[in-house]
């Protein structure tokens, strides 16, 4: 086994060990449950209303009734409960004194870094997965398109790999977990509200390049199943960035 | 094995280390004394290449520790202060984990942690989780991460603290089976350890290496004359005045007890034959004559105290012992 390969196998099975990883799962299955069943349940409705008006089958656009809104409700979920998740890579290290073990280690940073971040981004995937029953259980008893609901799911992925970037930098910052989740739910929130004053200044140069800063119109162009290169470049970009800021922050306690 | 060459180490406009020079010979254990906050752990962490030294250089097993950190890594053990544990493993988990770390290969990993186990007398405990453990454990477990990859060089900050005396004693005679073998670096600021486990002692006040030789000779250097104690059954009442007429007696004090006094005598001088002669043929009953030395504290409090003087401008009789065993030193 390589460093990576075994800081990795280390750090999946510490999010098995820790109560942590098992409320974060549980919360989030079960309110993006409760939301694609709120949605359903309200398609049902307007299906019935339709009915009783117009006393004809309603072609109902559950793309649209269901699967937008799901998308949009669980971009918030992920804004508060990834950095849960994230807060203690760097951090608890950093507390229990570990962190001198493996920077003493024949191991580079940048096999550190990225050990512990694709070892969030696949435990956050698995979760994501098991979301997918809400879709395949529908398309049982209903008919709707896949494609916008794929798109949607890349958009999560990249979004949640975007808040556990954020989330693993802020960790590397400091040896306080409640600090390092404050600080990444900050960070997220800050870089969602910079589409906010984007829009409020218009069509300007720098209404322009604050809304593409954010991460709110690219989310929004990919849920609605505009896959484009422009996107997937601001995604990754982000997440590059934010990881390479956590690879200076760690090897910068060394010069401290 | 170990060489450490005018390096220096500031941290803003604190120095923690100022041009601090000492070399390590293949096989030993040196000692780094020091009070708290003096720069043990900043050495160390120099050495270990976890923070890089602002001057000078340093090397472990002919690598340098700014220019091929990887090998200097590869060839050492490091046991911070905090045994670096993740609570929630068995010693076992955490073993492999380290193992697999330090670039173990695969088919000496059984092997290897099966040594260290029992080199630490971990067997009872080596499916337990760490977090359960004792204190005492947590440190062996500490030190068997340190061992896994069999290093040839062995860091340890502190490697006593926090233990039992009977913990203490185990973990001293642990370190002292491993030398010969290993090169051994461990700090303290206990004196006692650094005399029960070490082949030298270098201490490091205020960032800087205030001496550094063997426990005994560092004793026998800072004696400015040769002291002996002295225990009679029938003292007579002029005693100490008969005792300071002998030819190389340079002073008598009298002692707490009674029947006991402290002669100064003459550096160089064993005065062991004449005081006996004089004390059996005086009719004084010789009960005890011993030379005393100095412990390694009253040492360090000499060196310590002396630092502080040079430092006023006002130094006192103990430099001329002390700066010259500072220079006597580098052995090149």
């Amino acid at each position: 086994m390589t460093p990576f390969q075994t800081i990795l196998a280390k750090e999946l099975r510490c999010f098995f060990i820790s109560p942590v990883f098992y409320a974060v799962g549980a919360v989030f299955l079960f309110i993006s449950g409760f939301i694609a069943h709120l949605m359903t349940v309200n398609a049902g409705q307007q299906a019935v209303r339709f009915l009783q008006i117009q006393n004809t089958y309603a072609q109902l656009n559950l793309n649209e009734l269901i699967f937008r809104s799901l998308f949009y409700s669980l971009d918030f979920v992920l804004m508060f409960l990834l950095p849960i998740l994230t807060m203690r890579l760097f951090a608890e290290e950093r507390k229990l004194q570990t962190f001198e073990l493996l920077l003493t280690s024949p191991v580079g940073i940048n096999e550190l870094i990225s050990a512990k971040y694709i070892s969030v981004l696949l435990i956050y995937l698995g979760l994501l997965s098991l979301t997918s029953l809400t879709p395949i259980l529908l398309s049982l008893y209903s008919s709707f398109h896949w494609d916008p609901i794929l798109t949607g799911y890349v958009a999560l992925v990249l979004q949640g790999g975007f808040f556990l970037a954020c989330g693993l930098l802020a960790s590397a910052t400091t040896e306080n977990q409640v600090v390092a989740a404050f600080l990444s739910f900050g960070m997220i929130l800050l870089i969602w509200l910079l589409g906010g004053l984007g829009s409020l200044l218009g069509d300007t140069t720098i209404g322009n390049v604050l809304s593409y800063l954010s991460f709110s119109e690219h989310y929004d162009r990919l849920v609605r199943g505009l896959l484009e290169a422009k996107d997937i470049v601001y995604y990754l970009s982000g997440i590059v960035l934010m990881l390479f800021i956590a690879h200076r922050i760690v090897d910068s306690h060394r010069w401290s | 094995m170990i060489t450490v060459q005018h390096v220096s180490k500031h941290y803003g406009h604190h120095t923690a280390l100022d041009d601090v020079t000492f070399h390590v010979k293949k096989g030993e254990i040196l000692a780094f004394l020091g009070p708290n906050g003096a720069g043990k752990t900043t050495t160390m962490r120099i050495l270990t290449c976890f923070m890089p030294q602002n001057e000078g250089m340093a090397t472990v097993a002919g690598f340098d520790c700014l220019d091929q950190p990887m090998e200097v890594k590869r060839h050492l053990g490091y046991l911070p202060e905090t045994p670096p544990l993740y609570p929630e493993l068995t010693v076992d988990e955490y073993l492999t984990f380290v193992g697999r770390l330090k670039r173990l290969a695969p088919q000496h990993l059984a092997s290897q942690k099966s040594r260290v186990i029992d080199q630490m007398g971990l067997g009872s405990v080596h499916h337990r989780v760490i977090g359960h453990l004792s204190r005492g454990y947590r440190q062996r477990v500490g030190l068997a991460q340190a061992l896994i990859h069999d290093p040839p060089v062995l860091i340890l900050d502190e490697p006593t603290v926090g233990l039992d005396p009977k913990q203490i004693i185990e973990m001293r005679g642990l370190i002292k089976g491993l030398a010969g073998s290993h090169t051994i670096i461990l700090s303290t600021h206990v004196l006692p350890e650094a005399m029960a486990t070490c082949d030298r002692v270098v201490i490091i006040h205020q960032g800087r290496i205030v001496a550094e030789d063997s426990p005994d000779r560092l004793s026998g250097q800072l004696r400015q004359s040769e002291k002996m104690s002295l225990t009679v059954k029938h003292p007579l009442p002029d005693w100490l005045e008969r005792l300071r007429t002998l030819p190389g007696v340079l002073n008598v004090l009298p002692a707490t007890h009674p029947h006991t006094c402290t002669i100064d005598c003459q550096p160089g001088q064993d005065l062991r034959e004449t005081l006996s002669q004089f004390v059996v043929s005086q009719g004084y009953g010789l009960l005890e004559l011993k030379p005393l030395s100095l412990s390694l504290e009253e040492i360090f409090l000499q060196l310590t105290r002396q630092e502080e003087n040079v430092e006023m401008g006002e130094p006192n009789h103990f430099d001329s012992g002390g700066q010259s065993s500072r220079r006597e030193q580098p052995p090149a």
